[in-house]
């Protein structure tokens, strides 16, 4: 009886697995067919400039932005949310391929890839939800404000024409929409850019002088590195803090699209995906990334719902390679600079700049000094941990602060005090400050009714409070403790004074 | 006479003055209902994630902008109901009041962001162009 129950909502669950599954690929077809085209067109340059800013060769982008694409497609958590390669991502790999080179930063790639599985296996997800909001404005802030200080290399020695042929993308890029949002104004900007630079014979620097382009499909390739622990002490570091960034974002952007559609989605199965999208991407030449903020909204908004949005998006920016790939040399770096002066605007938050006033002051200062940090170690991982640090100080600073209040009772022999708020590590030592130890009292009565014991340094406090009275031989007596207080004193209560002693 | 009442705010004051309006009109026959619908724009989408960030749900802030819309509905004894839409303000409330044939739509004449819609054309004039039911424009 329970057997056959047990296979009938198995079989239920399994065909309702494979509707789930139905919908979330073929719902809105002629939507998610239409978006990815869309999105391939917009990830072209987005894609090579931030295989710019990482140092490495245009393909290594567009490799990882084709192949992280595809697999989410199929593994990832969110349906309709755009992953590949990204600013943040490539920030943090800089130093990394500098000191080290390429084949360094593929098993890099590799091992977030692994780690961030790990987060989804564990469904350490949620965790996410400890960086508090104003580190996560703060990151977003900080990210772009490095992808704008990163293009700034590129106006070195150059003239007036690099100038205005940035403005021109600007201008492109902002006032095209008002016209039409049939195509991507990005695009357009390009196209046009990189003709005037053509056909115009303007002498200005291109993708091609800062990067090869091959047009072929990616291969598999076992990273060329010495596989020792000398490996792993290099790239571990750059993997965690590259695994961190990239779920925060993707799961910031996750929360975007869940909003825009509004429907839910599995953050541990996105991480999961993330992780195995970045493995894939690592053994066919691809650098790290993550969901993307503004190509995700790109896709919501043109129509994009389903998965099949990504995998068209993955495959058509690979077509335009093969087809296109040598006029994509071509494409100016000012055209590419004026899409990143984009990207780094519409990243900032700058309702947080006109609310930083209405905010508490704590908030506002998690949020400047997880920019600071951000902007001088050039690491959005440590203005990530700072910034959480920080606000877990002020947290129990806040929640430090005990009140005490005295009653005295029978005619004087008798003192009540009555403690309110949380004892812990952070505010014993202000409580201890709070009694009276020389009183002329001859009994002393702590009310706990309003407190709660929260550690070995709470009893610690208590049985030096009672120890202090008692050499003044004042008895103490405790009343109102809660549960989990009495239990906790129970456990360690005593201990500190007999061993201190 | 205008049974199906559709109402557009956004929570700030013109809007205000626009649900004073519709729960008026609604109070003039017991069948009608007023849509108090709010727009969350897209062009948004990136900040509102990121200020609800720690929140349980993200409609809380915006639940929050159109309590004073419905505390007021409730008190006159007018039935609604609220409707949440995403996308573009002027074309996601066209295209409600058209799909949901309203009698009238009633909207304020500037919303929050008085900057913005002087420079791109406010959202009730592209409602009052392209709407196929009387728009009540509340200044």
């Amino acid at each position: 009886m329970r057997d056959e129950s047990y296979y009938t909502t198995n079989r239920r669950g399994a065909k309702l697995n494979l509707q789930t599954i139905k919908q979330e690929w073929f719902g809105n077809i002629r939507g998610d067919v239409l978006a990815g085209i869309v999105v391939a067109l917009a990830l072209i340059p987005e894609a090579i400039a931030f295989s710019i800013i990482a140092g490495v060769d245009p393909m290594v982008g567009l490799y990882a932005s084709f192949c992280i694409a595809i697999i989410i497609a199929f593994v990832g958590g969110r349906p309709g949310m755009i992953s590949a390669a990204t600013g943040a991502m490539a920030l943090l790999m800089i130093t990394l391929i500098a000191d080290h080179g390429l084949q360094y930063l593929f098993a890099a790639t590799i091992l977030t890839g692994i780690i961030q599985i790990l987060f989804g296996v564990f469904k350490l997800a949620s965790v996410m939800k400890f960086v508090p909001r104003s580190v996560m404005v703060g990151f977003v802030n900080a990210l772009a404000i490095l992808i704008f200080t990163s293009q700034l290399q590129h106006f070195v020695g150059e003239g007036w024409v690099m100038y205005a042929l940035v403005g021109l993308t600007l201008a492109i890029i902002y006032l095209l929409p008002r016209i039409t949002k049939a195509i991507p104004s990005t695009l357009v900007a390009i196209i046009v850019v990189t003709a005037i630079a053509v056909f115009g014979n303007i002498g200005i620097r291109t993708v091609g002088d800062l990067g090869n382009l091959t047009q072929q499909l990616p291969v598999f390739l076992i990273p060329s590195i010495p596989f020792n622990l000398e490996t792993l002490i290099i790239i571990f570091p750059y993997s965690l803090a590259l695994a961190i960034v990239g779920l925060l974002e993707s799961l910031l952007t996750a929360n975007i699209v869940d909003d825009m559609t509004d429907t839910e989605s599995n953050k541990n199965r996105e991480s999961r995906g993330q992780g195995i999208a970045n493995v894939v991407t690592g053994f066919f030449g691809g650098m790290a990334g993550c969901a993307m903020i503004g190509q995700s909204v790109i896709n919501v908004k043109s129509g994009g719902r389903g998965r099949l949005s990504s995998l068209v998006a993955g495959l058509f920016l690979m077509f335009l390679i093969i087809v296109l790939g040598g006029i994509v040399v071509q494409i100016p770096m000012a055209a590419l600079a004026g899409v990143m002066i984009m990207v780094a605007i519409g990243t900032f938050d700058w309702s947080s700049l006109t609310n930083l006033h209405r905010l508490p002051r704590t908030d506002a200062v998690v949020m400047v000094v997880t920019v600071v940090t951000v902007v001088v170690t050039h690491d959005l991982s440590k203005g990530v941990l700072a910034g959480v640090l920080l606000s877990a100080i002020f947290f129990a600073s806040k929640i430090s602060k005990v009140k005490v209040t005295q009653i005295v009772a029978l005619e004087g022999s008798k003192k009540v005090y009555k403690v309110n708020g949380q004892i812990f590590f952070a505010s014993v030592n202000d409580l201890l400050d709070k009694f009276d130890f020389s009183d002329s009292v001859k009994e002393v009565e702590i009310d706990l009714s309003y407190a709660h014991l929260w550690d070995d340094s709470a009893i610690g406090a208590l049985d030096k409070i009672e120890m202090k009275f008692e050499q003044n031989n004042i008895h103490v007596t405790y009343s109102g403790l809660n549960e989990e207080s009495k239990h906790l004193k129970k456990q360690i209560g005593g201990f500190s004074k007999a061993s201190g002693h | 006479m205008y049974k199906k009442i559709i109402l557009a705010t956004d929570g700030s004051e013109h809007s205000k003055r626009a649900a004073e309006n519709a729960i008026h009109i609604a109070t003039c026959s017991p069948e009608s209902t007023i849509d108090v619908v709010y727009v969350a724009d897209t062009g948004h989408a990136k900040s509102d994630a990121l200020s609800n960030w720690n929140s349980v749900d993200v409609n809380d802030s915006r639940k929050r902008r159109i309590r004073e819309v419905e505390g007021r509905a409730k008190e006159a004894g007018v039935s609604y109901q609220i409707k949440i839409l995403h996308g573009d303000p002027g074309p996601s409330i066209i295209e409600y009041a058209n799909k949901n044939a309203a009698d009238i739509l009633i909207i304020g004449s500037r919303g929050l962001n008085g900057v913005q819609e002087f420079v791109l054309g406010s959202v009730s004039h592209k409602v009052a162009k392209r709407a196929n039911c009387p728009v009540l424009i509340v200044k």
